[in-house]
């Protein structure tokens, strides 16, 4: 059983990276707003500005 | 979504008989007002056409005043549109608070508009908060630009400084979100452990001890970080309320944490494995409570944008007065001297000295005094106060940001004070039982020392734990919550806390006519002149003197030109107006009040006068115009009355107008009783007079006139385009201005005050029952944490019981999330959490 010692301390590394990136999600604005983005995709030529440029 | 027939195709207001046809993509659509036609032509020519597809409901009605462009021109000045914008490397940032924000279309429309600006990179539109985040670099747009697109539009921008209080509001909701998911997951680690130890137990097989020495050292580096961080607001709203010699509900609760805390490190660190270990109790613990604030947290924003509510009580413009011409400034422009015009029932926009010789001031919504102060030439007027009577001259002292925000600062600590006296019950008697429970662990630790010492560290712990009245303290809380959100969907909004309790109890419901029971939506159906002046001008001065009021008869008038300024005006509620026209004195208003000014009884009236309203103008000599103004019932007026009925609730009228037009609304409406020509005194003097019948009244009216009205009635509810005085004095606003949500409002206060008392009842037994068992030492700590979520979250459910079942797609729910303001219900003590 001493792989525990192994995989458990990795097991902590990948809780404490999944926590930053919500962290990080949250702070970035992701988590503000649940509703309009989903709408976003209902519209035909959404926000196409950038693309239009370069293509 | 395309408006039902016989609606305007813009705002989705009944068509009037005016034939008004806005041109979207090569067709005719009908539309009410000249507002929307302007909107709706203006969405299609910009290409945004898609809107009419994709909206929740209907679009609020642009009002007339948001067209004129003047209305932003003063953000033109440099200094006040700087208080308003970030400047940053690539340009420059400003917020907006946009009202009437209803729907994700309404995110879209704004936000492809305002991407045609030139510059203009960078636009987010948060349909939850109602908030427009605009960028943009270089000097081709500016602020005003901005302000106007929006406007144009129909909506209604509000800039927002900086420092804004709103910021905090999504800060908070920022850190609970992560505090709820950091105690998930260290929830998750700590409980993996937890369950191994516990199966192995369970199947009686022996664990090698290094490994759960290992295991609890690690639930040990997990915790720890955990209870620092998720913990910490528990802790320092315990330690807060201990600094106040209070018992406040996270004390006992931060006891339990701690001590199980401390003795799992204790016995980790120096026993050999086998000792108790509480790590996956503390970690759970932390997680229920967390998820529970959150909870609480969503609520609160959702139900009590507070600081929005009051910040928009105050006007965002005041009526500066130069040279006798009236402008429209920002309050920030306000300079210290500077002469202004507050119309009756307008908010005081700044702090000041009054100049007119005298006035009547509402200043309940700062001292909560709630009969009108009298001002004379000289006195103080207090920004965020109402002006009652006639519109008064001021002069600023104090110039307009500091006075704002101070004031804002100011009720919303009376606001947030404000507390349903069944919350204040609740929370007296938790606060009581609070000092059982310490008292209880106490004595639980001393009688188990004495027994057996090994067993009184859990019983102590389980004490506290399961004891916490927690369910208790949020029983009437989270009804009233639920409550308020299910109301507001309906476009109710409660602004005093107790109208809920008050309105279960209704029995009578008394209503004022214009603006009420009909649509308020005034029009002049035809001005006939009755000596030499033109009937153009007539309509001209009356519109003049019209300007001061807030009555609803006087909106008819808003469409009409001015060229003439009154002075010297003078408000008489239920009668009139009069005031100096071009050096003449004129009088508007009932037919006898306006042949009191010349000294003669009343003459002339038309035939036709039972389909309105009969307006008069006259001045010292003549009797000059009757101007007969209609006023179309709404549609559901009739089917609301029935309901109520149903409900073993009457109806009556009680309105200032004319018998002809009062009894055929209640014809229509189905209204036995009615009472017309009834002067603000009358109407007060009924109200009283039936509740010492033993009767419990509620008043629905929105002009300034029924203020004091509806201060007297048990609850009062005014209409959402009233006036501010009489949403000040109301319980509740019909935001929707859709009379069948009555009805269902009273059902909800019905059922509230059943579950709130099932509510009560449930916690109070859970908490008496569970104290013995834990004190007897039958119940484990992490049972104990379970009981206590478990009562805690059983007391909610019962409460969303109130929440609306589905919501549907259409109308009323997006129209509630956007709705320009709340209240001050529903609001759950910041502090005291539903732990």
């Amino acid at each position: 059983m001493s792989i525990l010692f192994l995989l458990v301390p990795l097991s902590l590394g990948l809780v404490v990276f999944a926590g930053w990136g919500f962290f990080w999600a949250v702070s970035s604005g992701q988590f503000d707003d649940l509703e309009s983005p989903g709408w976003d995709v209902l519209q035909e030529n959404g926000r196409s500005e950038p693309i239009d440029e370069h293509s | 979504m395309a408006a039902p027939a016989g609606s305007c195709f813009h705002c989705g207001e009944q068509l009037g008989r005016t034939q008004i046809f806005a041109t979207i993509n090569e067709e005719r659509q009908p539309v009410c007002c000249e507002g929307c036609r302007c909107v709706a032509e203006l969405i299609a020519s910009s290409g945004l056409g898609d809107f009419y597809r994709y909206r929740d409901g209907v679009t609020v009605r642009p009002e007339a005043t948001l067209s004129s462009p003047d209305a932003w021109d003063a953000y033109r000045n440099d200094a006040v549109a700087r208080g308003f914008i970030r400047q940053t490397a690539g340009g420059y940032q400003a917020t907006l608070a946009v009202e009437g924000l209803r729907c994700a279309a309404c995110c879209w429309l704004i936000d492809r508009s305002l991407r045609q600006l030139p510059d203009v990179h960078e636009v987010s539109i948060n349909a939850a908060t109602a908030r427009a985040h605009v960028e943009w670099s270089g000097d081709r747009t500016t602020l005003v630009a901005v302000l106007r697109t929006i406007a144009a539009l129909g909506y209604r921008p509000h800039p927002l400084t900086p420092a804004s209080i709103d910021l905090s509001a999504q800060n908070e909701r920022r850190g609970a979100l992560k505090r709820l998911a950091a105690a998930a997951f260290g929830m998750m680690q700590v409980m993996m452990f937890a369950t191994s130890i516990y199966a192995a137990q369970i199947a009686g097989e022996v664990m090698d001890p290094g490994i759960v020495h290992f295991f609890h050292i690690v639930s040990l580096l997990v915790t720890t970080p955990l209870l620092v961080y998720v913990g910490a607001p528990i802790f320092l709203s315990a330690w807060t309320s201990i600094r106040h010699r209070s018992i406040g509900m996270d004390v006992p609760v931060s006891i339990a944490l701690l001590l199980a805390y401390i003795a799992s490190v204790w016995n980790t660190l120096h026993a050999d494995g086998q000792a108790a270990v509480y790590f996956d109790s503390v970690t759970m613990f932390l997680f229920f409570l967390t998820l529970a604030r959150f909870v609480q947290m969503t609520i609160r924003q959702r139900t009590a944008a507070l600081s929005d509510a009051l910040a928009r009580q105050l006007p965002a413009y005041a009526h500066r007065s130069v040279d006798g011409e009236i402008e429209d400034v920002p309050l920030a422009e306000l300079q210290r001297d500077d002469r202004l015009l507050v119309k009756a029932g307008e908010v005081i926009p700044a702090d000041g000295i009054l100049v007119d010789s005298d006035a009547h001031v509402d200043e309940s919504m700062l001292t909560g005094e709630s009969l009108p102060v009298a001002k004379r030439a000289g006195d103080q007027l207090a920004a965020g106060t109402l002006n009652i009577d006639g519109p008064l001259h001021m002069m600023v002292r104090t110039s307009g940001n500091a006075t704002i925000l101070s004031h804002i600062v100011a009720l919303m600590q009376r606001g947030q004070a404000l507390k349903p006296a069944m919350m204040r019950n609740a929370d007296a008697a938790a606060a009581k039982f609070l000092r059982v429970v310490l008292g209880g662990a106490a004595l639980t630790c001393i009688a188990w020392w004495v027994l057996d010492p090994t067993r009184a560290f859990t019983a102590t712990v389980a004490v506290l734990v399961v004891a916490c009245p927690c369910a208790f303290a949020i029983a009437a809380p989270s009804a009233l919550a639920a409550a308020t959100a299910h109301l507001a969907h309906l476009g109710v909004l409660v602004t005093h806390p107790d109208a809920l309790e008050a309105l279960a109890r209704i029995d009578r419901i008394v209503f004022d006519k214009t603006g009420t029971l009909t649509r308020g939506d005034v029009r002049i159906e035809r001005c006939t002149a009755v000596s030499n002046l033109s009937s153009a001008r007539c309509l001209e001065i009356a519109a003049a003197l019209e300007l001061a009021s807030e009555h609803p008869l006087s909106r008819a008038f808003r469409m009409v030109d001015r060229p003439y300024v009154a002075t010297a005006i003078q408000v008489f509620a239920g009668r009139g107006v009069e005031g100096i026209v071009d050096s003449h004195r004129y009088r508007i208003g009932t037919p006898e009040f306006v042949a009191q000014l010349r000294g003669a009884s009343t003459s002339a009236t038309f035939a036709e006068a039972q389909t309105g309203t009969l307006v008069c103008l006259g001045d010292e000599h003549h009797e000059l115009a009757l101007i007969l103004l209609c006023d179309t019932p709404r549609e559901n007026a009739a089917s609301a009355i029935a309901q109520l009925r149903r409900l073993g609730i009457e109806s009556e009228i009680l309105s200032g107008d004319g018998e002809s037009p009062v009894v055929a609304t209640a014809v229509y409406c189905g209204v036995a009783e009615f009472h017309a020509r009834q002067s603000p005194e009358q109407k007060l003097a009924h109200v009283l007079s039936l509740q010492r019948a033993d009767h419990h009244v509620a008043m629905v009216g929105d002009g300034v006139n029924d203020a004091p009205v509806l201060g007297a009635a048990n609850v009062s509810i005014a209409m959402g385009r009233g006036a501010a005085l009489a949403q000040a004095s109301a319980g509740l606003v019909l935001i929707g201005e859709d009379l069948d949500a009555l009805p269902k409002a009273i059902m909800i206060a019905r059922r509230m005050g059943r579950i709130a008392r099932q509510n009560l009842i449930w916690a109070a037994l859970y908490n008496v029952g569970s104290l013995p068992l834990a004190a007897l030492g039958l119940v484990p700590p992490w049972l104990a944490a379970v009981g206590m979520s478990v009562s805690s979250l059983a007391v909610m459910l019962n409460a969303m019981r109130l929440l609306p079942r589905h919501v549907p797609r259409q109308s009323t729910r997006s129209r509630a999330e956007c709705l320009p303001v709340v209240t001050r219900t529903g609001e759950l003590p910041r502090g005291a959490a539903l732990s």
